[in-house]
């Protein structure tokens, strides 16, 4: 295995262009290296992204949204005031992927990239609306976070594609957004569904929301008949129960024992209502 | 498979090792530099018995690259008690009976010691919450938790 080192995401997406055998870019390493103890992926070429300079950086875009390096740990992100303020529900997400020790290494960029269809930092980012600046060898373009996922642990990156920051867009005034997840128990564990939820009012009355849903599917979707089922209402209960109906609708899980089908369908409803409410009353700054 | 030569600091010191790129920094600090006080219990970073901290952040060693190492600050187990003088939490887990085995001490006392240096008077919540990366078979956790709020009600000059 070739270990590199780049100083520029161009170096990175040019070696991952170039490279001929099983290649992985490298950030906080949580999903890469157990892949690589376990035998599931060997690389001939890993490219560490850490060197580059301010991957580890949160910094305010020009227009009031964030762009977020794709080094900045779990820790890292949970600890800055400003951001948390701004997207509690994408920060509560990510917070809820591993342990401590996790959090200490891994990243909204990793878990995006690994794939899962449980990422419970993902729907926060969706529902966001969250893009990603990609990196390639012939230039850089952004894309909608929800087109990156295509199902369990494949994402639409071509071969010499590296994503180079998340950009979250500006708050803005009454926003609020929201993530809740089902586990069977309280802490270090994969979600047997995931919900978020991002919304935006005004005099009591949502005027925008996003919906996403993750673990209920083989990729982390945006519902959009979730977010009409609410928007032009104030959350009453005739809308809670139309935006339960359209999560649930949306569903499509597996059926495993850490959750039926029935069971995955049910709850998704219960969290979008649950997620809806939280967003909801930080909206309106409650 | 040609190795790389690093060189980084540990518990203080300046640490320089040949590794092949794909061995953690957890072979490096055992079978390198002969420091085998983290432990490896699952590899994957589920049972924290190999915690150290990197540039100041908890992580798990078998989660890292010994390359990734490379001029930064790691701090193990072994730099923990001040020669033959050990740190609170040392002690508090003796008195406190909270290891059976002791596989997995060596990762509970630096995962502790590094909630303790953010937080010097937790809640039991939060010890909780902290060390749910640690696993043990043996204690129950009970003493564990209790021995980490003993140390730190100590580090506070404070009697628990």
């Amino acid at each position: 295995m070739r270990y590199h080192t780049p100083s520029s995401f161009d170096d990175a997406a040019r070696l991952a262009a170039e490279a001929s055998g099983v290649t992985r870019f490298l950030a906080g390493g949580t999903d890469v290296l157990v892949q690589m103890r376990a035998g599931a992926v060997l690389p001939d070429d890993l490219i560490d992204l850490k060197k580059i300079p301010g991957v580890t950086e949160i910094a305010q875009t020009g227009d009031g949204g964030w762009k977020i390096g794709v080094a900045v740990s779990g820790a890292r992100l949970g600890a800055h005031e400003a951001l948390v303020r701004d997207w509690p529900g994408v920060v509560e997400g990510m917070e809820l992927v591993g342990s401590t020790q996790v959090q200490g290494r891994a990243t909204l960029t990793g878990n995006l990239c690994n794939g899962s269809p449980a990422a419970d930092s993902v729907p926060g980012l969706v529902a966001a609306g969250a893009s990603v600046e990609i990196t390639a060898p012939g230039g850089r373009r952004i894309v909608p976070v929800e087109d990156i996922p295509a199902g369990p642990g494949k994402t639409t990156l071509a071969a010499g594609e590296v994503i180079s920051a998340i950009l979250l867009p500006p708050r803005g005034a009454g926003g609020g957004d929201a993530y809740l997840r089902f586990i069977p128990r309280t802490e270090m564990d994969i979600a047997v569904v995931g919900c978020a939820v991002n919304l935006r009012v005004d005099g009591g009355r949502i005027t925008e929301a996003r919906v996403a849903l993750g673990a209920v599917s083989p990729r982390i979707e945006l519902v959009p008949a979730c977010a009409e089922a609410i928007i032009g209402t104030s959350l009453d209960d005739a809308a809670l129960d139309a935006l339960a109906g359209a999560a649930s609708a949306a569903c499509n899980p597996i059926d495993d024992k850490r959750g039926t089908v029935e069971f995955r369908t049910e709850v998704a409803g219960v969290l979008a209502k649950r997620a809806a409410r939280i967003a909801y009353a930080r909206a309106n700054g409650d | 498979m040609s190795k790389m030569h690093v060189t980084t600091t540990v518990n203080g010191d300046e640490a320089e090792f040949l590794a092949d790129p794909r061995e953690t920094l957890l072979d490096c600090l055992r079978d390198h530099l002969g420091l085998t006080g983290s432990k490896e219990g699952c590899g994957t970073g589920d049972c924290g018995a190999c915690s150290v901290t990197l540039d100041g952040e908890l992580v798990c060693s078998c989660l890292v690259l010994g390359v990734e190492a490379a001029g930064k600050r790691v701090e193990t187990i072994e730099g923990m008690a001040n020669g033959n003088e050990l740190h609170p939490l040392q002690r508090k887990f003796i008195e406190h009976a909270a290891l059976q085995c002791g596989f997995c001490t060596p990762g509970f006392l630096v995962a502790a010691k590094a909630l303790l240096e953010r937080n010097p008077d937790p809640t039991e919540t939060e010890v909780r919450y902290w060390l749910a990366g640690n696993l043990c078979r043996c204690t129950g956790y009970d003493k564990i938790v209790r021995a980490v709020l003993d140390a730190a009600a100590d580090m506070r000059k404070e009697a628990a």
